[in-house]
């Protein structure tokens, strides 16, 4: 892959001719035993992960035992071609659909609003927003349930004119998405929030002094000047959305635990890819077909890092590059 | 960054009121200025109501949880009822969850930190072998979700026999990727280069520049790590759900989705007496939130300005 880095301004970075030279060295120089760790890292647990999947992708589990390269393509027809797989997907790309937008939209809205003035009003509401990044994984679904609960919510004002009485006139299955949605936002929105922030407060401020010396209102200097300026971080921020929202897990998988058990089946246990990967894996037993769901999964995050970054050209730290 | 490049001004008070003018002005107008505040002020009742309710629900028994005002207060004494009755599930495992979550953040914590800090280090300032693809490859890990890695790390773990052992959770969650590079922008456009140079010169090896040049100028750097590396390890759900099969050795949020899936809290219908309503599995919530808010409040400013910053500007 060619993913363009460039040496860091001012670095010591050699010259090409000084890497070939260096390349005959033999005796581990100082930075290579400061990467070294790291690199083991990487390796056990950044690549060995996705070559070894791809094994087992083509392994038989026929027997208990893996049979490597026994199974051909087999695991994946049977994964990609499961009654479950579509409806999966279909799942996924609805909650994606709606959640995508909505998370690029408000955040960036939201960040725009507060940068628009400065005050105490402004910093306490960033932190408001900020601090729900403190609930995650099951504690959000948790919460989550205690919301959609019309008995107990503090928004339960909002449910009666909806005719909603009983938590589950609440988690429908056609709800889901929407509900991933906010909980989704709920917990990440702060976050990006406070980094949006941070990049409009790196803009110049002779630029947006000149907007105001040219008459531009909050709204149009918003819109016209500080958008475009942090549109590297709102594409960032789309692209990273994408591609953590497609991996949904925990919320299906907590709300359908807690619902299953009440004997109400309204959450599927394999409602997201990732949740079928799983059932494949630990209900079936289908080692095969569980990899080939990943590397699917694997494959669509793979493909959006690398828009990221062939796209954007974000990650250089040079100023001359490209 | 920008802070501070404000033109000369006289005396303080022209300089507030220029300050004023430039950054606020008037430009947003009264129906603006009331529509912003109505907005914002809507969106902190939607990020900020549930966070409170959490915190008032364990004082609470479910009768007041359903009937009174929302934001009301129970009493405290109720608060120790709902400790003990957690205590009673299990005989107390929840302390023995609590004590592995801080054991596993922090031995991840630690982990990641000395790997990333000198890789990241060592790959902004000099040149070791394999710099681009290692620079390549971390990019590529880092914007990939882990929880597309979680099966074939699992299926890797079980391969070495390591699946149900702390081990198996701390390993993959201390590869940190996204520390690295943020170490690498950090040390690459924040290192005075003279100041290594002077140091080199003066006889200083390359472990010393470390250690009194860079970790020392890096304090920035190192709270936004610490930051990002602790709250992604408290919440870790998916791939310890995945890789701990024993009660004894779940974290916090594993455990308390044992809570919430084994006893009646939440599905009154289920007939078992385990004494784990809404205030006891609210407080359980509580207890997971805590420490992480805790640390939010203090690393705010780590997000919002400095070395994540500089990561995605070009």
């Amino acid at each position: 892959m060619n993913i363009p880095i460039s040496s860091p301004a001012n670095s010591s970075a050699p010259s090409k001719g000084e890497t070939r030279s260096r390349r005959r060295r033999f005796f581990p120089t100082a930075a290579d035993i400061f990467v070294l760790p790291y690199v083991l890292f990487l390796l056990a647990f950044g690549i060995l992960p996705g070559i070894y999947a791809l094994v087992l992708s083509f392994s038989s589990f026929a027997n208990g035992t893996p049979q490597y390269f026994a199974a051909g393509l087999q695991n994946f027809v049977t994964a990609f071609t499961d009654f479950r797989f579509g409806t999966a997907f279909v799942n996924v790309f609805q909650f994606l659909i709606i959640s995508v937008p909505f998370g690029v939209i408000g955040v960036t809205a939201i960040a725009l609003l507060l940068h628009a003035r400065t005050g105490w009003f402004t910093h306490v509401m960033r932190t408001i927003y900020f601090l729900p990044g403190a609930v995650a994984g099951p504690t959000v679904v948790l919460l989550a349930l205690f919301m959609c609960d019309p008995q107990v919510s503090p928004f339960r004002g909002l449910f009666a004119p909806l005719h909603m009485q009983q938590i589950v006139d609440v988690i429908q299955p056609g709800h889901l998405p929407l509900l991933f949605t906010l909980l989704g936002f709920f917990v990440g929105a702060g976050g990006w929030i406070a980094i949006l922030y941070g990049g409009l407060q790196g803009i110049q401020r002779e630029l947006l002094e000149a907007a105001i010396i040219d008459g531009a209102n909050a709204w149009q200097s918003a819109i016209s000047i500080k958008l475009p300026l942090i549109r590297r971080y709102v594409i960032y921020l789309f692209i990273l959305t994408f591609a953590g929202n497609v991996q949904i897990f925990t919320e299906p998988q907590i709300i359908g635990v807690s619902f299953s058990y009440a004997g109400i089946s309204t959450v599927s246990p394999t409602w997201s890819p990732n949740q079928l990967s799983y059932a494949f894996a630990f209900t079936i037993g289908n080692f095969g077909a569980a990899a080939a769901i990943s590397l699917l999964m694997v494959a669509i995050g793979l493909a959006g890092a690398t828009l990221i970054i062939r796209a954007t050209g974000f990650f250089r730290t040079d100023a001359t590059a490209g | 960054m920008i802070r501070g490049t404000l033109s000369p001004s006289p005396t303080l008070w022209a300089r507030r009121g220029y300050r004023r003018l430039m950054s606020t002005g008037n430009s947003l107008g009264p129906v603006g200025t009331l529509l912003r505040f109505f907005a914002l002020l809507l969106c902190g009742i939607f990020f900020g109501l549930p966070l409170i309710w959490l915190i008032l629900a364990p004082t609470k028994t479910d009768v007041q949880l359903t009937q009174n005002f929302p934001l009301s207060f129970g009493s405290l004494s109720k608060l120790g009822e709902d400790w003990q009755h957690l205590l009673s599930f299990d005989n107390g495992v929840i302390i023995q969850w609590s004590i592995n979550s801080v054991l596993y953040a922090l031995a991840t914590l630690i982990l990641a930190l000395v790997v990333s800090l000198p890789a990241g280090y060592a790959l902004a300032t000099s040149n070791p072998r394999g710099r681009r693809i290692i620079l390549s490859l971390t990019l590529v890990t880092m914007l990939l979700p882990i929880s597309a890695l979680v099966l074939p790390l699992f299926l890797e773990m079980n391969l070495v026999q390591l699946v149900n052992t702390p081990w198996s959770v701390i390993l993959p969650t201390a590869f940190f990727p996204f520390g690295v590079y943020l170490a690498f922008i950090y040390y690459a456009v924040s290192l005075p280069k003279d100041l290594l140079a002077a140091a080199r010169i003066d006889g200083a090896n390359e472990l010393q520049l470390f250690w009194h040049v860079g970790l020392p100028l890096s304090r920035p750097l190192l709270g936004l790590l610490v930051f990002l590396n602790f709250t992604a390890t408290w919440n870790n759900y998916f791939l310890p759900f995945v890789m701990l099969q024993d009660e004894s050795v779940y974290n916090l949020p594993v455990g308390l989705q044992a809570l919430i899936a084994g006893t009646p809290a939440l599905h009154p219908t289920t007939s078992t007496n385990i004494p784990i309503h809404r205030a006891e599995l609210a407080l359980a919530g509580v207890l997971m939130v805590l420490p992480v808010a805790i640390v939010f409040l203090f690393s705010q400013r780590f997000v919002t300005s400095g070395a994540l910053t500089g990561s995605i500007k070009d």
